[in-house]
């Protein structure tokens, strides 16, 4: 097997350039090197000027997400090897607007993210004496929801995301989920207010991919088919007691 | 379903939900015996008056009404939303409405009828 392997780097500088294209460079093919290894190589010993996101190296700041071979992924915790012979073509992530080469504009995202309210919201002036108890029940209840590090795979994986940019999203929707499930929490109606909207939980149509693409295994297709029946009871609810405060 | 306000969609997505319920749990069953068994003599087929004597029955009637009416409204969705996003016709969405739910309201006055008559 060669010792090396080609990447295929997305470039685009929005002063000179009017649209993307691929540069491809040559770097060492080591068994323990991931697809962020090779960027990194690239960035020290070939060319300075490529643009990326990275931090920690260990699969939890979700910054480094880029579409390797077309799919969303995070490039810290994929072995280059996984693509040999190669070669691998690394772009940015999908459906978001370029900044330069592959950094991406999260703006979008995080806005909708503020919007669902993602922390416990409290309608009384909670200040407990002692520790708050919650059944271990209850903590499995959000667990995995609560395991998201916004690192976007799933936007970019999301076909109705890339089809209506206005649809809040898989990890801002499960991120709601996790906070009305949990036992502390008393945001479930404001949340509603956001989420139960056309562009919030009915755009989705349970393609699944952002629980496939998902690296901390979070199922934010589910959350969705969960609050969509919690949003269906709350409409027969208010349906049914039109001016009942339920 | 404007911007901004909750949307109506839980009324065809109900309808959907419990209609993907009976699609997938008693549909198939009918497929296997009406289309499979009984054209092949694999399974003795019940004659005419036997059916008809059955289909007349008020809790078969009934059983038949929600089977085919929440299947049509399943199918509905679907066709809608398989259009309007893999043919890419968003923008002929209340025209894609008007058409998959037209024709499941149709459906099930057909089939009201045909229960109330046979």
């Amino acid at each position: 097997m060669s010792d090396t392997i080609i990447l295929e780097v997305a470039r685009f500088n929005p002063e000179s350039d009017a649209e993307p294209s691929y540069e491809s460079f040559e770097v060492p093919l080591r068994p323990d090197w991931m697809v962020l290894d090779g960027l990194n190589h690239i960035k020290d010993q070939l060319d300075g000027s490529l643009a990326f996101r990275w931090s920690c190296r260990m699969g939890i700041c979700g910054s480094c997400g880029m579409m390797v071979n077309g799919v969303p992924t995070l490039t810290c915790e994929t072995l280059l090897m996984n693509y040999a012979p190669g070669p691998v073509r690394v772009g940015p992530l999908d459906h978001f607007p370029v900044v330069r080469d592959l950094v991406v504009d999260l703006d979008d995202f995080l806005a909708k993210l503020q919007k669902v309210r993602p922390w416990v919201v409290r309608k009384d002036d909670f200040k407990p004496a002692r520790e708050f108890i919650q059944s271990p029940a209850q903590l499995e209840s959000f667990h995995q929801f609560s395991l998201c590090i916004n690192c976007t795979l799933c936007y970019a994986a999301c076909p109705v995301y890339g089809l209506d940019p206005n649809f809040i999203g898989p990890a801002a929707i499960a991120l709601a989920h996790r906070y009305n499930l949990d036992s502390r929490d008393q945001g479930i109606e404001d949340r509603l207010d956001i989420v139960s909207r056309h562009e919030g939980i009915w755009d989705c149509t349970v393609v699944g991919e952002c629980s496939t693409v998902c690296p901390k295994h979070v199922d934010p297709s589910l959350a969705i088919q969960q609050y969509k029946l919690t949003a269906t009871k709350e409409w027969f609810k208010s349906f049914l007691l039109p001016r009942g405060k339920h | 379903m404007s911007a901004g306000k909750r949307s109506n969609e839980p009324v065809v997505w109900f309808l959907f939900g419990v209609g993907g319920f009976f699609a997938a749990y008693f549909l198939p069953v009918h497929v296997l015996f009406y289309g499979l068994l009984f054209p092949s003599g694999l399974v003795h087929a019940p004659g005419y008056q036997q059916t008809l004597a059955l289909v007349r029955h008020p809790l078969t009637r009934l059983y038949l009404f929600a089977l085919l009416t929440f299947c049509f409204f399943h199918a509905a969705h679907r066709m809608r939303l398989t259009m309007s996003d893999v043919l890419n016709l968003r923008h002929l969405n209340t025209v894609l409405a008007f058409l998959c739910y037209g024709g499941a309201i149709v459906g099930t006055i057909v089939t009201v009828w045909l229960l109330a008559t046979v």
